[in-house]
């Protein structure tokens, strides 16, 4: 069933975008993480061109993220002065990160950007990710306590100015921090078409030493906000927002997260980043791979607007 | 008789030249008084949510009249159907600190998005090569300009970035040479098939036939097609791009309609 996409002018099949935004979903609700980082590179594989993969991923990740939002809401599992902190600068970031692609795009090098990214990026968050939780499954099997945080210990983030008491997640920090994780959140966002879920829920936790009960729902509100204004950002300027894609994967996306929740409560904590490491580092690693193995095709075509 | 004043003795030599110009123009011979006439199937493909691909067709007679010459080696037809035009950039990878990165680029100024050249047989038999060249008959004839250091203009034909481009182009069904493309159905009555492919740019096509018989071209006929978004399809390319915050706002929604329906539909506690 093949089906035409208008803003990315090439005939898709419909139950492949489906089963992809099913899959993507599966992992996302099992994870808890957005999943535009796997999305994205789906896209472009099956022949979307990347400027179009990026900007209607953004979509399907709010949709995803909304859903997840509304459910940690209701259970209360969220704060919403830290998501609040989180998203001023997210959104500045966001701005930043739009400006930057248009940029790119102009001197033709966002796919090799975009690649770029995408390869350093995940291979040292899924390097992380792999080190740390075999390590934490190693001293689990071992008798010892797998929690590592010491409440006591001090960072030097910890002592930055501007402090804030944020009384659901317990905790009195600096904004300055989470106003640099908001906004790098918000960048890579837009030029990389990923909420970034992955990256900060580990950052929260480590950095900013939130109570891993909230840190999901309060990660969800800021991708939820920063991947729906990097839409109507991205359809505002560069106009290559597919809404007839976005809504496919939008629709595989939600029913495939909730099947990916229930199949994540099975794993535990460790496993479950260990799973996530793999699946992050294997991704950066196939871009690694395009970068370095000779290409097939030395040349590569691109239109340029006739204002050039 | 000098009486007559100069401005009429200028009218009728200029009328005289042009009468020459015309002459010159439609193919020498006036006794070669070959018509072509061409027509289409349809003069618009539209593309709907449903469309992959579409195939256009041609018919086209050779009107003759009483004092045509006969000819020994038959007609040749071929059809150039044009795109509209764009730039393109052809980059050219390289490696550089170990990994392959667009080094060098080159513009293509105002080429056409979309070439296709059907004939009835190989074009490099129907006319030598000087003609084809001046007609731009042919795939490899086609001037291709490129905006080489600021100035316009078409490279030698074996130029690797043009090469690049052709195949590019071809690889991607956009650009087509069909040596078997038109059939004559009768041995003035000709037929050929114009394929749309599903990823064609919208716009207007031109298409150009030429006749052509023992290597001399006889005479032209041009026609159009356009090529629409329709429907749905048209709706949503406009306001993308018409009413872009509208359209970004609307997808926001859409997105957040689609996960707070799933978070009703699925909730378990």
């Amino acid at each position: 069933m093949q089906i035409y996409l208008p803003i990315a002018e090439l005939p898709v099949n419909v139950l492949l975008i489906l089963f992809m935004g099913l899959a993507v979903g599966f992992i996302s609700g099992m994870f808890g993480i957005g999943g535009g980082f796997l999305m994205t590179p789906l896209l472009i594989f099956i022949g979307i061109t990347p400027a179009v993969a990026v900007a209607s991923v953004a979509s399907h990740v709010a949709a995803s993220s909304f859903s997840g939002a509304i459910s940690y809401w209701r259970r209360r599992a969220l704060d919403p002065a830290l998501a609040l902190m989180l998203l001023t600068a997210g959104m500045i970031g966001t701005t930043t990160g739009v400006w930057i692609f248009t940029l790119l795009r102009r001197l033709g090098q966002l796919d090799l950007t975009i690649s770029l990214s995408y390869l350093l990026l995940l291979s040292i968050v899924g390097g992380m990710m792999i080190t740390e939780s075999v390590r934490a499954i190693l001293r689990a099997r071992g008798g010892r306590p797998a929690e590592i945080r010491r409440p006591g210990s001090h960072m030097w983030i910890h002592g930055l100015p501007l402090k804030m008491r944020f009384k659901v997640s317990k905790i009195y920090v600096s904004v300055i921090p989470i106003w640099v994780i908001g906004f790098f959140i918000g960048f890579i966002g837009a030029v990389m078409g990923i909420g970034g879920g992955f990256l900060l829920v580990p950052a929260l936790i480590y950095l900013i030493r939130v109570p891993t009960g909230v840190v999901i729902g309060t990660s969800q509100v800021l991708t939820l906000v920063t991947m729906a204004y990097a839409t109507i950002v991205h359809a505002a300027t560069n106009h290559l927002v597919d809404a007839l894609l976005a809504l496919l994967l939008m629709l595989g996306g939600v029913i495939g997260a909730q099947f990916g929740a229930r199949a994540g409560q099975r794993f535990s904590g460790e496993q479950l980043r260990l799973l996530l490491g793999i699946l992050v580092l294997s991704v950066g690693l196939r871009f690694a791979y395009d970068l370095v193995v000779p290409p097939a095709d030395l040349f590569t075509m691109r239109s340029v607007e006739e204002s050039q | 008789m000098s009486a007559r004043p100069p401005a009429a003795r200028a009218r009728v030599l200029a009328f005289a030249l042009v009468f020459a110009l015309v002459l010159a123009a439609s193919g020498a011979r006036p006794a070669a008084a070959e018509r072509l006439i061409a027509a289409l199937s349809t003069s618009r493909v539209l593309i709907a949510a449903n469309f992959t691909g579409a195939d256009v067709v041609l018919f086209g007679s050779v009107e003759r009249d009483a004092q045509t010459v006969a000819r020994r080696g038959g007609y040749d037809i071929v059809v150039t159907v044009t795109g509209p035009r764009e730039n393109i950039v052809t980059f050219r990878k390289q490696r550089v600190a170990g990994i392959w990165v667009n080094a060098d680029s080159r513009t293509f100024v105002s080429v056409p998005s979309y070439l296709t050249v059907l004939s009835n047989r190989t074009i490099s038999e129907i006319a030598d090569v000087n003609t084809l060249r001046r007609t731009q008959t042919g795939l490899a004839r086609t001037l291709l300009p490129q905006e080489i250091s600021g100035d316009i203009a078409d490279s030698i034909r074996d130029d690797p970035f043009r090469q690049a481009f052709l195949r590019l182009k071809i690889d991607q069904n956009l650009y087509r040479e069909q040596q078997n493309g038109v059939t004559f159905l009768a041995p003035s009555l000709f037929r050929a098939a114009i394929p749309i492919p599903d990823d064609a740019p919208t716009g207007s096509y031109e298409v150009d036939v030429k006749l052509f018989a023992d290597g001399v071209m006889l005479a032209r006929a041009q026609t159009a097609l356009e090529v629409v978004k329709v429907g749905f399809e048209q709706f949503v390319a406009n306001a993308a791009h018409d009413h872009g915050l509208f359209y970004g706002l609307v997808t926001a929604l859409m997105a957040l309609v689609t996960g707070w329906f799933a978070s009703v539909v699925f909730r378990r506690d």
